[in-house]
């Protein structure tokens, strides 16, 4: 049954929904229509003179090898970022779902990196693992491993990977632990009296009813590393070494702000834009379709 | 097939927090026994222990001749339908009762062989590709209990399993059960509060209160000759009329009252309520003041009865004996 609310006057509803409205448009439409209209313009290098070129900026970006080669990194960074949080957030929480001493100072805990800034958390580990006074570099050079992500972009990366990381598996803790403790007791105990044991029980039972928490967790994850990593990647590497940990939305930052290319940034988050679009959707669809038992 | 012994069982959660005290009981081979008692009681909690759902405080269960008490669920060689089925609801009704063969690593065919004669038996065979979502209530029931005939296991465990049904459905799968016990014989123990459930599918029942097995026996043995008050309370609806005489407490049923001239009265109550249910009538009344004792009294549908005094008469060979103190029974 729907509940409904049904307003005698014509003009409360809309005046309800205009604050939430106006905020959409003012900070979501109209940066965006913006950002549409600049990728296809053409700026000098001081901002004196302004020329519409249609679709030159893409066409541009497409034979551009940094752009193509920030695409690859991106896809490296979010499938590492999304694969990593999951996997540990799913076996944090179906630890935690075990607990019953202490539960609560436990989640509690594993709750908290949620509430650190994307900056901050970037700034942490880069101490952590800093080439001259990171503890984290004196262990491994104990171990006889060369670390030094400022020079190396295979650390940088995976210095970047573990930070976002790191933030991101409160969030998607919180939602596994909600998931797993909404199956019902009785389902695991009769597939142990049908003879499951505890790694078989959770393959085939607990995993697939979360599914649908897994996949929904699956693209805000990847939408998190696609966007909310800036933070961490600028506190750190800065999308260095070289083109290392240059993703794609640090790029467009890169290039409009620093390097002041403003219609080729503009290019690139319309780009971006779609890629959201179309996240979205197949969210959408999924969500409401497939993934439903 | 097995016999189950329960030995001088007990479960505590902490040293003050006992909830079984003590329960033994020899369960013969292929007998159906009922559980009965109030919510509560701790006879869900008993047959876990026999499921290896929770472990055994003190005292021994025996599957056949083996002492199950360390064994884990999967070995001990039983099934178990749940009150809410606890069917995997992202598996086809088919896989549902597949899925513990394949754990044990029977071949396809086999599978296929024993799936098909479950679903036989139990009308399902249109079903099996469905998911348990696409199914009515009485038909999820069905698929758990398949679950539990294809392992053809030594002893089925039933956990209220008809409390989620409708009134209708209930008596049809109770008579289904019956069936089903007939058929394959297979020992089976079944959790109820249901008092009706209790009487019509038990060979033997057991009922508990408050962790305590209070009486052991066939239902109409229970019936005729409950061994304490809280049995007599218990089973009977309305329940057994229990009157303080003489420092004792004297209980009769209600079907064991009949109306009589006021000169012959045993027992007088003053009405105040009357429940014709067609086939009989059921008044209610109480002796003496408001707040002394109520008495229920089951009349044919033809006598005349209305408010006010009402005299009625007993055998005394229907009437029970019980002490207050200890609630035992007192044999005449």
């Amino acid at each position: 049954m729907e509940k409904r609310v049904v307003f005698r006057s014509a003009w409360l509803p809309y005046a309800l929904v205009a604050p939430q409205i106006a905020i959409t448009l003012v900070f979501f439409f109209w940066p965006a229509v913006q950002a549409v209209w600049y990728s296809f313009q053409l700026q000098d290098a001081f901002g004196l003179k302004t020329q519409f070129v249609g679709l030159l900026n893409f066409a541009h970006l497409f034979r551009d090898g940094n752009y193509l080669a920030s695409f690859k990194t991106t896809a490296v960074f979010s499938v590492a970022v999304a694969g990593a949080g999951i996997s540990i957030s799913l076996l944090l929480a179906t630890m935690a779902d075990r607990v019953l001493r202490g539960a609560m100072a436990y989640k509690t805990l594993l709750i908290w990196p949620y509430a650190v800034a994307p900056a901050i958390a970037g700034v942490l580990w880069a101490f952590l693992f800093a080439p001259s006074i990171g503890i984290v570099t004196y262990v491994l050079k104990g171990w006889g491993v060369d670390w030094n992500w400022i020079l190396k972009g295979d650390q940088a990366m995976l210095l970047v990977v573990i930070a976002s990381v790191w933030k991101e598996i409160s969030y998607n803790f919180l939602f596994f632990l909600a998931g797993l403790q909404s199956i019902p007791k009785p389902l695991i105990e009769a597939a142990a009296i049908d003879g499951a044991g505890p790694a078989r029980r959770f393959w085939t039972i607990v995993f697939p009813l979360l599914s649908p928490t897994t996949f929904f967790l699956l693209v805000v994850n990847i939408v998190y590393a696609f966007f909310d990593t800036f933070g961490v990647i600028d506190a750190t590497t800065q999308g260095g070494p070289g083109q290392a940990t240059n993703i794609l939305v640090y790029k467009v930052y890169h290039d409009g702000i620093k390097a002041a290319d403003f219609g080729g940034s503009s290019a690139q988050s319309v780009i971006l834009m779609f890629i959201v679009i179309a996240l979205t959707v197949v969210q959408f669809r999924y969500i409401e379709k497939k993934v439903e038992y | 097939m097995a016999a189950v012994s329960l030995r001088d069982v007990r479960k505590s959660y902490t040293p003050e927090l006992q909830v079984i005290h003590g329960v033994s009981m020899e369960i013969k081979d292929g007998e159906f026994i009922v559980i009965l008692g109030p919510s509560g009681c701790g006879k869900s909690t008993l047959l876990r222990m026999v499921a290896g759902l929770e472990t055994i405080t003190s005292g021994e269960i025996a599957i056949g001749d083996r002492v199950v008490n360390n064994l884990e669920p999967k070995d001990r060689d039983i099934a178990m339908v749940f009150q809410n089925y606890a069917l995997y609801p992202h598996m086809s009704v088919y896989d549902n009762m597949a899925y513990g063969l394949r754990i044990r690593g029977l071949s396809k065919d086999e599978i296929s062989v024993r799936v098909k004669k479950a679903a036989d038996i139990l009308e399902l065979d249109k079903y099996l590709a469905r998911r348990p979502r696409e199914l009515s209530g009485g038909q999820r029931q069905r698929v758990a209990m398949g679950r539990a005939i294809v392992r053809e296991p030594q002893v089925f465990l039933f956990d209220e399993p008809l409390s989620n049904l409708d009134a209708k459905l209930r008596v049809q799968m109770r008579a289904e059960l019956q069936a089903l016990h007939r058929r394959l014989g297979t020992t089976s123990l079944f959790v109820t509060h249901d008092q009706v459930e209790a009487m019509t599918l038990a060979q033997r029942m057991i009922v508990i209160n408050a962790g305590r097995a209070e009486q052991i026996g066939a239902p109409l043995e229970i019936y005729a000759r409950p061994a304490t008050v809280f049995v007599a309370s218990f089973i009977g609806s309305p329940p057994m009329n229990l009157i303080p005489r003489d420092s004792k407490l004297l209980g009769i049923r209600p079907e064991h009252l009949e109306p009589c001239a006021a000169s012959a009265a045993m027992l007088t109550i003053d009405v105040d309520l009357i429940e014709p249910l067609g086939a009989d009538i059921l008044v209610y009344g109480h002796i003496g003041d408001r707040d002394s004792v109520r008495v229920a009294a089951r009349l044919p549908a033809n006598a005349l009865v209305q408010a006010g005094k009402l005299a009625l008469r007993y055998d005394l060979a229907n009437v029970h004996w019980f002490d207050p103190q200890s609630g035992r029974r007192i044999e005449a």
